[in-house]
């Protein structure tokens, strides 16, 4: 094993890893804010998969131009869900609000099912096969795109929460919700918008994702898990620590499947989080609660 | 809570006309319905295992998989390779659960990993041994065991072969065992530690109960009663595939049971189950008469989520106050 092809894959598992990260990114939002488990967050992947695929196999538009469309759709999809459900379970108990977030995710995934088949979709861009040479690494083009696009949605996010009065809005809510309501904030809206937002990032991380890999209904557990196994790991809450948590995820399945066996590459996931829940529970950036 | 004796009140008495109802079953129905009840069994049962750790003591898992899948190949692997009898087989399953539990509780635990977090860590646990035994020969790896299945006339009980109403019974025996020792359990000082526990951990801390000891015993308990719900499904199915056994899937099913019927009650988990798989069936049905796949478990869905809505406690909290039931112990 030469020393290029391991830098082409550690490279290759890094741009995987950013567009994990983008997806996760949605998950730490809502988990941030409202203390909600997203156990649809998978489920909404894949939702947002299958709309690129359809946005570029019906209307020929491709999944980067297609992803204000669909992360505007998700959004609204997001922040309805919120409102009308969600909401009324906040003060519940974990397990109450898990059942919940299930529930929604068997009606997501059977819908999908029912719409799509069980088949694997996946769609073929002129770019697919092309890459870029830099020294002796090969890059494939559509990774360094999804990549950067990634990159750009999370530093929008970043300016959002950080320079908008709703991102300051949201941040207080995150902060002291009784707090945000003693000033005036309409804190059960602004649980909306942030939910919308997590969605947002889950349909922008879909369209991205559509471009790497093939997308079918029951991909959505494992990408749920993934999520999870991501901002436990950067720290949930931390918007950089979800990159970071997705680029280690993308970099140890990348390793682990050339190294060792690809079946195995989850179980060094779940190693990897075993790992950080026992030595740093807040996650790598995380603040200690 | 105060129940007084076992057999004097009412619920008890109810309680006593559905078993002897439920003992009478094989008589008068066929294997397909009597496959059915197994399956309301076990969830009862499997529910009965989790609610000991999340009912009582208030201790979050969403990788109960684990427990049912060692369970099952620990006793499997034993009856294939040595022959050996599941009822000794079941005991290795048991050891080898606690052990396991007893290494995520303490590193869960010791490093105050709490809540979802908990959760997600049993997933972790669950998946992780997933894999593995996916690449493990000596129980199959992905290709699975097989228990054989011989056409024979009578039931062996001691190697655990044989009718379907063998393993009705079974497993009613089962149930009930895990009935009266979930109330034994609550009605006695580690039930109300766990209830403090569950209510608040600082408190009961506060107040010197030895908060980690007992939330160890909960989950080495539950951990252990799921291991026996593994044997059975083992040897009840005949094959094993970690793809399935250990699969979230089925931690999450054995979940909905408890939370749907009421989590911390006695009797929540068999009330859950019977809901839940009356609802699968009906809508299996329903299914075949639409002709489209996802409908069942899209309509299993709206279902979870209006009972949700409606009883966020659960139904039997409520159904025990309908049938006036309240004085009367869970």
């Amino acid at each position: 094993m030469d020393a290029t092809f391991f830098l082409n894959v550690t490279s290759s598992g890094l741009l995987t890893g950013l567009v994990y990260g983008l997806m996760a990114l949605g998950l730490s939002v809502i988990f941030g804010v409202m203390r909600v488990v997203n156990f649809a967050h998978g489920d909404l992947m894949v939702v947002a998969m299958y709309a690129a695929f359809l946005l570029f196999t019906k209307l020929g538009i491709q999944p980067v131009p297609a992803l204000p469309l669909v992360a505007g759709g998700l959004f609204v999809v997001g922040y309805l869900l919120q409102r009308v459900l969600i909401n009324r379970f906040l003060g519940a108990t974990e397990h109450i609000q898990f059942l919940l977030l299930l529930s929604v995710a068997i009606i997501i995934t059977n819908v999908v099912l029912m719409v799509f088949g069980p088949d694997a979709r996946n769609i073929q861009l002129d770019a697919s096969f092309e890459s870029y040479s830099v020294g002796p690494l090969v890059l494939d083009k559509v990774r360094v795109i999804a990549a950067i696009t990634a990159g750009g949605v999370a530093a929008l996010l970043w300016a959002f929460f950080r320079y908008t009065t709703t991102g300051t809005a949201i941040r207080a809510c995150a902060d002291n919700p009784v707090g945000a309501r003693v000033v005036g904030l309409d804190v059960e809206k602004l649980y909306a918008v942030t939910f919308g937002i997590g969605a947002a990032c889950v349909g922008a991380a879909g369209c991205l994702l559509l471009l790497l890999v093939d997308v079918h209904p029951h991909l959505s557990s494992d990408y749920t898990l993934l999520g999870f196994i991501i901002v436990i790991l950067g720290g949930l809450g931390s918007l950089g620590g979800a990159l970071l948590g997705g680029i280690l995820v993308g970099l140890s399945e990348a390793l682990s499947g050339v190294l060792i066996a690809p079946s195995l590459k989850s179980m060094f996931s779940f190693g990897l989080l075993i790992l950080v829940l026992l030595l740093r529970p807040q996650g790598i950036l995380g603040k200690k609660p | 809570m105060n129940a007084g004796t076992l057999f004097s009140s009412r619920s008890a008495r109810l309680l006593l006309g559905l078993l002897a109802v439920l003992s009478l079953a094989p008589l008068g129905v066929d294997d397909y319905t009597l496959s059915i009840l197994i399956a309301v069994l076990l969830q009862a049962y499997l529910g009965m295992s989790w609610n000991v750790m999340m009912g009582f003591a208030g201790q979050f898992s969403l990788g109960h998989a684990l427990y049912i899948g060692l369970g099952a190949y620990a006793a499997g692997a034993l009856f294939i390779h040595f022959g050996v009898s599941p009822w000794i087989g079941v005991f290795a399953g048991m050891t080898v659960s606690v052990a396991v539990s007893s290494v995520i509780g303490m590193l869960g635990f010791r490093f105050k990993v709490m809540g979802v977090y908990f959760a997600l860590l049993t997933i972790a646990f669950a998946e992780f041994t997933r894999v593995l035994f996916d690449h493990w020969g000596w129980v199959g790896a992905s290709s699975g065991l097989v228990l054989p299945v011989t056409n024979r006339v009578s039931d062996d009980f001691w190697l655990l072969r044989g009718s379907t109403s063998m393993f009705y019974y079974l497993i009613l025996a089962m149930t009930v065992a895990g009935f009266l020792f979930s109330r034994s359990l609550l009605m006695r000082r580690i039930g109300y530690y766990w209830q403090a526990i569950r209510e608040n951990e600082d408190a009961a801390d506060a107040l010197g109960i030895p908060v980690f000891r007992y939330k160890m015993i909960a989950v080495v308990i539950s951990a252990a009663m799921t291991s026996v719900g593994g044997m059975f499904i083992a040897f009840f199915s005949n094959n094993l595939f970690p793809e399935s056994i250990f699969s979230m899937h089925r931690s999450l099913e054995l979940i909905l049971g408890p939370i749907i019927g009421g989590v911390g009650t006695l009797f929540g988990p068999i009330l859950g189950a019977v809901i839940l798989t009356a609802m699968g069936e009906t809508f299996t049905i329903l299914g075949e008469h639409v002709g489209i796949d996802g409908v069942k478990q899209i309509a299993y869905g709206i279902c979870l989520l209006a009972i949700l809505i409606v009883k966020p406690n659960g139904v039997w909290p409520w159904l025990r106050h309908r049938l006036g039931l309240d004085g009367d112990g869970k």
